[in-house]
């Protein structure tokens, strides 16, 4: 519908819509230099940093310094330990919250008395705080007075308390579990809104031949529910790719579960190496670019359809 | 046969929904209840406090400024809200309504930016806010917070705009309205609903960031909500007073609860506008 509005001004502008589009320019005008200076110029800085030797307490001596910054990261293990825990958390945490969002949405989409209030429950994670979440679970997840510990004991599935933060097989699967209870409401919603405008007729007539309910869902539900589906997936990877609050609350700067996003803020901040940590940060910013294109062709394909 | 299948398959789906609802609320249920228990009670597993506690409360307030932290989080959550309000109201009146060209391209770079993870403008912001000499100071969180407030307005408000008839616009132009007019008396009106809508998810996103409010406030008295969240510590790493870490984390969740309880079916449309409709 954008390109059917804007081929309309082929024809010699009036004096009218001149003046229009002139007081268009001046209503974004604002937004857009805000977000120069919030976005753009910051970004290009940390770019800038990512090639000096900058440091956070005196970033105005930089010295350029080249590909430094990249070929030091390149060879470190560290880093390339938080790019596989980057990516395995941003994987499976968004397959997970994809498959359990489609089923409470399924659910969701069905009549039953009490609707409502399981939409009122499920949006209770994803309300709250994201700090938050990481330390009710983390308190759940406590070795000693845990209360997951406690049932798996008290049931006898373990016979000695597991370290769920602290071991480095469990701990990043403690975090994606935190992630997918907290996002599984948000990909839910957009998954129901997604069921809610298929055409009501392929179901009717699939029910009126009798086609079992696991047949339409794969024959019909999934295929028509599919570019929702994909700019959901893509809308959650892009976040999940960034995370940063809740492995820092729930793991601080272990190695073993380190994210990408928390690599870069420990070179920055705590070791001082602004540089360094930029260059970390600029290579996540292009990952994410990546992604980012891929997104904005789904959506700009689904536009056009 | 046929009926007994019905009722286990009906079972089934009562039992999926239960499942959902306890995975839902058990883990905030727990917290409360752990929050009402002192002592060794707070390692005990009863699933209800059998003695009810509001010392914990009290603690909260008492061991370090709470109650300022609060009422940090409400003025940076506040501020970036009515800010990115006014700048994305402008803004989503041209894109929604007026066509011109570079329309499509400034939508895109909007949402582009949207996307931007937080840690690429880091040391860049840094070096903003030292240099506007904001460091520890409430407002470098405001400034900052509009690289996502802002872009997310921006979008839904555009949405929510696109869909008035362009009408509206052209009777106002007739009647002899300059551009501003049209936009506070016309459009203003009729936005309220998508802006209390809009702002409220911004509001929700800027009272949970933790990264630059961890970065740009030092001193306890700056701090927002999560930040003095995650550093309530203990004698040491091994006693963390887990009382009070979930009396506070109940304290700052009831009221975004009770919020996006009254507003749920506001907020779904919300949601669905930034992400679907995009």
């Amino acid at each position: 519908m954008t390109a059917s509005r804007d081929s309309a001004h082929t024809t010699p502008l009036s004096p009218l819509s001149l003046q229009r589009i002139r007081a268009a320019w001046h209503f974004v005008a604002p937004m857009l230099l805000v977000l120069a200076l919030v976005a753009g110029w910051p970004l290009l800085r940390t770019m800038w940093f990512s090639l000096t030797d900058a440091n956070l307490a005196e970033l105005s001596g930089a010295q350029f310094i080249g590909l430094d910054n990249y070929r030091a990261l390149f060879d470190d293990p560290d880093w390339w330990q938080a790019v596989r825990n980057t990516l395995i958390f941003a994987g499976i945490s968004v397959s997970l919250e994809t498959v359990l969002g489609l089923i409470v949405a399924l659910a969701l989409n069905a009549r039953f008395p009490g609707r409502g209030l399981l939409r009122a429950a499920i949006l209770v994670p994803w309300a709250i705080p994201t700090v938050v979440s990481a330390k009710m679970w983390g308190w759940m997840y406590n070795d000693v007075f845990g209360i997951f510990n406690h049932l798996l004991l008290a049931s006898s599935l373990i016979d000695v308390p597991l370290a769920w933060t602290a071991s480095p097989d469990l701990a990043l699967a403690a975090i994606i579990a935190v992630d997918v209870w907290k996002t599984t409401p948000f990909m839910a919603l957009l998954l129901l809104a997604g069921l809610q405008m298929l055409p009501r007729e392929c179901y009717e007539s699939a029910a009126v031949d009798g086609v079992h309910p696991v047949k339409v869902f794969f024959r019909i539900t999934l295929p028509l529910l599919w570019p929702a589906l994909a700019v959901a997936l893509i809308f959650r990877l892009l976040d999940a790719l960034r995370i940063f609050d809740l492995v820092y609350v729930m793991t601080g700067n272990s190695r073993d579960t380190m994210s990408m996003s928390v690599y870069a803020r420990q070179q920055l901040v705590d070791f001082q190496d602004v540089g360094y940590g930029s260059a970390a940060a600029t290579l996540l910013f292009l990952l994410i670019a990546l992604f980012t294109v891929v997104y904005l062709t789904v959506a700009k394909v689904g536009r056009e359809r | 046969m046929r009926k007994f299948r019905r009722w286990l398959g009906r079972i089934a789906f009562f039992l999926l929904l239960a499942a959902i609802v306890v995975y839902s609320v058990f883990p905030f249920y727990w917290a409360v209840v752990s929050s009402l228990k002192t002592g060794s009670a707070l390692f005990s597993t009863d699933f209800w406090p059998l003695a009810p506690a509001w010392s914990n409360y009290a603690a909260v307030f008492r061991e370090q400024p709470f109650g300022h932290n609060i009422l940090n989080s409400l003025f940076v959550a506040l501020a970036t809200v009515l800010l990115s309000l006014a700048l994305s109201l402008a803004a989503a009146f041209a894109l929604g309504q007026i066509s011109f060209r570079g329309r499509t391209p400034l939508q895109f770079a909007v949402l582009g930016i949207s996307m931007f993870p937080q840690i690429a403008v880091l040391s860049g912001m840094f070096e903003l806010v030292r240099g506007f000499g904001l460091y520890d100071n409430l407002w470098s969180l405001v400034f900052s917070y509009l690289i996502f407030t802002l872009p997310f307005t921006v979008w839904v408000l555009t949405t929510f705009m696109r869909e008035l008839p362009r009408e509206l616009e052209e009777a106002a132009i007739v009647d002899g309205a300059g551009p501003l007019t049209i936009l506070l008396e016309v459009f203003l009106p009729l936005m309220g609903p998508a802006m209390v809508t809009t702002g409220l998810l911004a509001f929700i996103a800027a009272w949970n960031e933790f990264l630059f409010a961890l970065t740009f406030t030092l001193s306890s008295g700056q701090r927002t909500v999560p930040v003095a969240i995650a550093l309530i510590s203990g004698a040491s790493s091994h006693e963390l007073p887990w009382g009070n870490i979930m009396a506070a984390s109940v304290i700052v969740t009831v009221p975004l609860i009770i919020l996006v309880l009254i507003f749920q079916r506001r907020i779904v449309s919300g949601l669905t506008a930034g992400a679907v409709k995009g």
